[in-house]
């Protein structure tokens, strides 16, 4: 339990240990830290930067489908419109053209009857005038009865 | 070893074999030679050194050296490995304990700081060597009469690096602060009055306080380091005094807590010297 020289050759070695660690421990190892700590912030850094990158890029993604099914569905709406319209003017050109077979039917059905009408009147003309001849047993001149014939016939 | 009926070593005997440092110095006679017993060494007075202590600090201090110096020779960016990474890790526990208490710029403060946590730590591992071993085989085999492995159980070492602490104290304070300032931080606290004749009295009671409360740091400092290893070192000592069948059962608990006690005297006088010299760099 003496105080003795070791003391002092305990401060000597201390300082000479100091010494030793201040020039050739200490500086390379906190360097070393120092620079790892460093790139490993850096690394952290970028993929944070990375994963940012990614969202944005999901966002994008998802913003160009979102576009892509207005447009299709835009498209689609606009086909059946256009569908719609075609079957629309099919049928209206459909109800023209029938309407036009119909007038001419008509026309020539009427004419028809005007000839029929013609020829029957004809043929009424003719046969009143046999049956005249008939009844009158003489001949008679149909020159001369010709207006009574027409009044005749058109009261058919 | 535990007492042996006949031809050991009585229990003080054995007691004070343990506690004696192998002492080299001179004689009062004059001749210089090793101290064989306690009073020899104390007759020897202050011309004297613990070979014992000094060898064993000086051996786990170059240990020390070694291995930081191979780590630090590896030192790189990558990814360390096992042993580097302890060594890393050690400095990287230093630099944030630094970091957190000591707010000046300095140098020498992380070498400092690391250099006694790990050598005040080695020196207090080798308390966990059975207290037997060592001193039996050098008596055995070297012929050594003393020897004491736990160079902080010698008040020599401690107090040695106490007041290496202690002067750089000193240095700074006067360094950073100037003589001027650092005579004021011993004379104008912590009473101070405005009126010139009230201060000079007041003078010399400020320096009594202040003297006793920066001379108690060192000592304190060292003391505190002393006296857990000793008093450890001691426990183990009487338990290999029990029959040696016995021994494992108090000496294995000790053994557990005291790897507790070692390592937190050493992490204490580490950031007890930081937290002084912080306040020997701090300007008021």
């Amino acid at each position: 339990m003496n105080i003795n020289l070791t003391l002092i050759g305990q401060a000597i070695s201390f300082a000479m240990f100091v010494a030793f660690c201040m020039k050739f421990v200490w500086p390379p190892l906190i360097g070393a830290l120092r620079e790892r700590q460093a790139t490993i912030a850096e690394g952290l850094a970028s993929a944070e930067k990375g994963a940012q990158a990614q969202e944005a890029a999901e966002e994008e993604a998802k913003q160009l489908i979102t576009d892509a099914k207005t447009q299709a569905s835009e498209i689609v709406s606009q086909a059946q419109r256009r569908s719609n319209e075609i079957v629309e003017e099919a049928k209206q050109t459909a109800v023209t053209e029938s309407d036009k077979v119909k007038a001419s039917a008509q026309a020539a059905l009427d004419q028809e009857v005007v000839s029929t009408r013609e020829a029957l009147r004809g043929e009424v003309s003719s046969v009143a005038v046999t049956a005249a001849e008939k009844i009158l047993k003489r001949e008679v001149d149909a020159n001369a009865h010709a207006s009574v014939l027409d009044d005749l016939i058109a009261k058919i | 070893m535990a007492t042996e009926s006949g031809h050991g070593p009585t229990s003080t005997e054995y007691i004070q074999h343990h506690l004696s440092n192998l002492t080299w110095g001179k004689h009062p006679d004059g001749h210089w030679g090793i101290a064989h017993g306690a009073e020899e060494a104390a007759q020897m007075g202050f011309m004297a050194i613990n070979l014992d202590s000094m060898f064993w600090s000086i051996l786990l201090g170059s240990l020390f050296c070694f291995i930081f110096w191979r780590a630090a020779k590896k030192a790189n960016t990558g990814v360390p490995t096992g042993f580097q990474n302890v060594c890393e890790s050690i400095v990287e526990f230093v630099d944030d304990t630094i970091k957190d208490s000591f707010h000046g710029k300095s140098d020498l403060i992380g070498p400092l700081a690391l250099t006694i946590a790990v050598w005040i730590f080695l020196m207090n591992l080798m308390d966990l060597i059975p207290v037997d071993f060592l001193p039996e085989a050098m008596l055995r085999w070297g012929g050594i009469p003393y020897q004491r492995v736990v160079p902080t159980t010698d008040v020599n070492v401690t107090m040695g690096m106490s007041l290496s602490v202690f002067a750089l104290m000193i240095f700074y304070g006067i360094k950073i602060k100037g003589t001027k300032g650092f005579m004021a931080e011993l004379t104008m606290h912590p009473f101070s009055s405005d009126n010139k004749i009230v201060q000079a009295i007041l003078i010399p009671i400020n320096f009594f306080l202040e003297i006793v409360a920066l001379i108690s740091k060192p000592l304190s400092l060292g003391l505190r380091l002393f006296g857990n290893l000793y008093a450890g070192e001691l426990i183990f000592i009487l338990i290999a005094l029990l029959p040696w069948g016995l021994q494992w059962m108090l000496s294995v608990p000790w053994a557990i807590f005291h790897i507790l006690v070692i390592v937190l005297q050493a992490f204490i006088f580490m950031m007890l010297t930081i937290v002084y010299l912080n306040m020997a760099h701090e300007q008021h």
